[in-house]
């Protein structure tokens, strides 16, 4: 099967600013997914750089803009795209060259919600015991693969980087608050108090439609916005 | 050129769970740590781990780590070191309780402890019934682990370099390793990591195979690095083929699937493993799985057009537990073989999975080499655990969820060896060598200045094919011995290949190069390795010599990489406090 590919060029070393270049390419049988046909086009041409690791999607490394939606190109399935397939990076990052973004403010916001358990209580000898009920209110949580599909495609995340949290991380901040192992429900809602941190999402839901894992961050903060209005009561 | 040097008490390349669990160690010890990886931390491979993570803790039945020890020298083949298993079937419940006080999401049992599940190999009284030894997040466990190791690093403030390509050792000139020289891709600039102790754990090398359930990144840097510096590898004959590899698409299902209740068809509909595993069945070991699904295609019975696959059949254990158990695998099966396992069987092969060998370490995670006539010498200031290492617990079979513990018990055990070490043998840097760099340095230039030379796809493919050929699920005397010849001369057209791209920031194109370098290193050592070992053991399976051969071949393997010639040494026959467990027949 023949494709045309439209993908966004850039190399800091040679290039004055970018631009989107064609590729047309005679796919196998067995490259079934985007990914596969990435990597077919850059045994052609070797400059043509991304990010990948596991090809399953489940390390979140090759997040990209397929078609003007974000996504994993390594569960995208090629056969099904619409023709010229154009591919950027994800949006509102700093782009490094062509498909790879830096991530240092995506991972600054996630870092910003202390993203492990706390409690300094004394360790028991065996596990600490908890119920079928409370490990399932981790479910739909724990599973985020920092991927960036989300926060990359949510309007009030490119506005303020620096300072909207942004839906990984608020995902991050509800997975911890929402394990009843945790003793820092207090200080992490004290910590998104803030015009900016929490309340600068205004659920409109770009986030959930792109999660390659299906999660709901917009739910998520919700809870989280529950619990501000419930303390203050 | 000069090249910057960064000068830390500890150095760790890779930030996988052994990477991780090690850095933890050395940052809550207040030691200056950095952790070098080439993709950030949580896009390592253990990220894909599914199934679980083994500890007797005996949350569903009663288990003890004594039965647990018993079945992972049974599953080696009798080649696993008794000392380093003992350690690591002991220190099991501990790292595992401690993985859930770091915040790991473990599944739950009614009773709220650490949900469990049967796994291949995992039996109660010296392999009498199967336990539940299995402790488990869904079918996401190396996620949750990951995440959570990486999570607790956060808290430690460890110090990361992500997205830096670890090129080569550096040894002084009484062979004691002082650093490693490293490649920021963002900038494509070299820096020396001046470290008082250096720990390898860079994991697999699945990579060396044209079907694998490994990550692209999996391409044995580590056992490149070390053959280049001088160290032996152990063991390279002994890859594990997991049985259920998605056909075609190589994407792994774990075997939680069987241990919660699925089975394999061949194409007359049959429970095939019956037959071979009369009292495990579907969940015998795993090169016992994957040989008679290898015999069962060869003999015709296959299923599909091509009958060059069997069926793992799960739809029987009900929609309700595929979806809260096995929630990946369903989400696998859909995207990757277009079945949904709710009401169709998974097409499945024995795939490339898991590689034993490894760099030779002791159970304290020290890197040990022959030294005059002796065979186990510590290697000053060097370090290694996790796939990359072998020491040797898995001997010639790996246990399913021995893995994830081997990460955590071994990282663990590195990371204080590695404290001790700084603290009492050497608190001050020991000097680099004058030459530090220039090994490395004269790598790049190669490649910047290579004319007329071939693509590293091309080369890569070769290679790939050439060790799926050779030596797969069956192996026999002349195939490899051909597979010996061949890889020798693609090796050589891997010292020419070329690149296009020559420029500074983000060259993937030179990051592929130099990783092939590595799987070449570690491909030739498979084929080499596996040439000379006449008889089966555990994945070994050698069809000229059927048997395994306890009086000549119960020892380990130790391959030069630089003259390619191999050495043995003995297996460690006894265990720290138990008594000797002496080989028998292996039935399941
Ligand atoms: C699909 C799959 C499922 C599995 N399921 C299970 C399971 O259920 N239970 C189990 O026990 N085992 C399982 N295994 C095996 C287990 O997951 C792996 O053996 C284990 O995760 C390896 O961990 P590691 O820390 O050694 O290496 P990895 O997690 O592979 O990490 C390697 C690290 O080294 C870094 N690195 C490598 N080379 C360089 C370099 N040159 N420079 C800088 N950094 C470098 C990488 O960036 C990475 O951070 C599974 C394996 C696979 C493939
Ligand atoms: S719901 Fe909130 S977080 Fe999600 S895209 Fe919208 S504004 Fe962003
Ligand atoms: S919530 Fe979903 S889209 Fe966002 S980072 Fe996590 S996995 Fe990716
Ligand atoms: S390559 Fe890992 S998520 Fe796509």
């Amino acid at each position: 099967m023949k494709m045309h590919f439209k993908i966004y060029r850039f190399n800091p070393d040679v290039d004055q600013k970018p631009y989107m270049q064609d590729y047309h390419v005679e796919l196998e049988p067995a490259d079934k997914k985007l990914l596969d046909a990435l990597v077919r086009l850059k045994a052609v041409d070797d400059t043509l750089t991304f990010r990948r690791s596991c090809r399953e999607g489940v390390c979140g490394s090759d997040a990209m803009n397929i078609n003007g939606k974000n996504g994993l190109a390594c569960i995208t399935d090629v056969a099904g795209l619409k023709q010229p397939v154009e591919i950027r990076p994800l949006p509102g990052l700093p782009v490094i060259r062509d498909l790879i973004v830096d991530m240092t403010q995506f991972f600054k916001q996630y870092h910003s919600i202390k993203p492990y358990l706390i409690n300094e209580g004394p360790k028991p000898d065996r596990e600490r015991l908890q119920s079928p009920e409370d490990r399932k209110e981790l479910d739909g949580l724990y599973e985020c693969i920092l991927c960036a599909c989300c926060s990359t495609s949510c309007p009030s995340f490119w506005w303020n980087p620096d300072k909207f949290v942004g839906p990984a991380g608020l995902l991050a901040a509800y997975r911890f608050i929402a394990d009843t192992r945790d003793e820092a429900t207090t200080e992490r809602l004290d910590n998104l108090e803030d015009p900016y941190r929490l309340f600068r999402c205004h659920t409109i839901m770009n986030c959930v439609d792109v999660c390659p894992k299906e999660l709901n961050p917009t739910k998520a903060i919700g809870k989280i916005k529950d619990l501000m209005v419930k303390r203050i009561v | 050129m000069t090249v910057p040097v960064r000068k830390f008490d500890a150095v760790i390349v890779g930030a996988g769970g052994a990477g991780l669990r090690a850095a933890l160690q050395l940052s809550e010890a207040g030691l200056k740590t950095a952790v070098i990886s080439k993709v950030f931390p949580t896009r390592s491979h253990t990220v894909a781990a599914q199934g679980g993570i083994s500890a007797s803790l005996g949350n569903v039945q009663e288990d003890k780590w004594e039965w647990h020890m018993y079945d992972t020298v049974k599953g080696s083949d009798w080649l696993g070191d008794q000392d380093a298993i003992e350690f690591m079937c002991r220190q099991a419940p501990e790292v595992v309780v401690e993985l859930e006080h770091f915040g790991m999401p473990f599944d739950r049992l009614e009773n709220g402890k650490i949900y469990q599940r049967p796994f291949g190999g995992h039996m109660a009284n010296n392999g009498k019934t199967p336990v539940e030894r299995a402790c488990a997040a869904a079918d996401r466990t190396g996620h949750a682990m990951l995440h959570t190791l990486y999570q607790r690093n956060v808290r430690a403030q460890t110090q990361f370099f992500v997205e830096w390509l670890a090129l080569d050792l550096i040894r002084d000139a009484e062979g004691d390793v002082v650093g490693v020289t490293a490649l920021e891709m963002e900038t494509g600039e070299m820096v020396v990591f001046h470290a008082k102790a250096v720990l390898f754990a860079t994991g697999g090398s699945g990579r060396i195979y044209a079907a694998s359930t490994n990550a692209f990144i999996n391409t044995g840097d580590g056992l490149g690095m070390s053959v280049r510096a001088g160290i032996p590898l152990e063991d390279m004959e002994f890859w594990q083929f997991h049985p259920t590899g998605v056909a075609g698409a190589g994407v792994l299902i774990t075997e939680g699937v069987r241990g919660e209740g699925g089975i394999l068809l061949n194409g007359n509909g049959e429970r095939f493993m019956e037959r071979y595993a009369p009292n495990a069945k579907d969940l015998a070991s795993r090169d016992v799985v994957s040989r008679a699904m290898a015999l069962e295609i060869l003999e015709g019975r296959g299923c599909g057009k091509d009958k060059d696959h069997v069926l793992l059949k799960l739809d029987h254990i009900g929609p309700e537990k595929i979806m809260s158990k096995l929630p990946g695998i369903r989400e696998i099966a859909i995207k990757f073989a277009g079945v949904d396992p709710i009401k169709d069987p998974i097409p499945v092969v024995p795939t490339c999975h898991y590689q034993m060998g490894g760099i030779p370490t002791n159970y304290k995670g020290e890197v040990v080499a022959p030294k005059d006539g002796n065979p186990e010498v510590r290697v000053n200031g060097f370090y290694a655990a996790g796939e990359c290492a072998c020491a040797s617990v898995h001997g010639a079979n790996r246990l399913g969820t021995n893995s994830l513990l081997d990460l955590v018990v071994f990282g663990k055990a590195a990371g204080n060896s590695m404290i001790d070490f700084i603290r009492n043998e050497r608190p001050a840097l020991k000097p680099l060598p004058a030459n530090a760099a220039e090994f490395s340095q004269a790598r790049l230039a190669r490649l910047e200045n290579q004319t007329g030379g071939e693509e590293v796809a091309d080369v890569r493919a070769d290679m790939q094919k050439c060790v799926q050929l050779r030596a797969g699920v069956f192996r026999n005397s002349e195939n490899l011995a051909r597979g010996v010849a061949e890889i020798k001369a693609i090796a050589e057209r891997a010292k020419r290949t070329q690149i296009k791209d020559k420029s500074r920031v983000f060259n993937t194109a030179r990051i592929e190069a130099l990783e092939l370098d590595n799987l070449i290193e570690v491909a030739v050592a498979t084929l080499v390795c596996a040439e000379a070992r006449k008889e089966s053991r555990g994945a070994h399976a050698h069809d000229d010599f059927p048997d395994r051969h306890d009086e000549e071949w119960m020892k380990h393997t130790l391959y030069d990489g630089q003259s390619r010639q191999l050495a043995y040494k003995p297996v460690h026959t006894k265990p720290l406090s138990i008594d000797y467990i002496a080989p028998q027949k292996r039935v399941y």
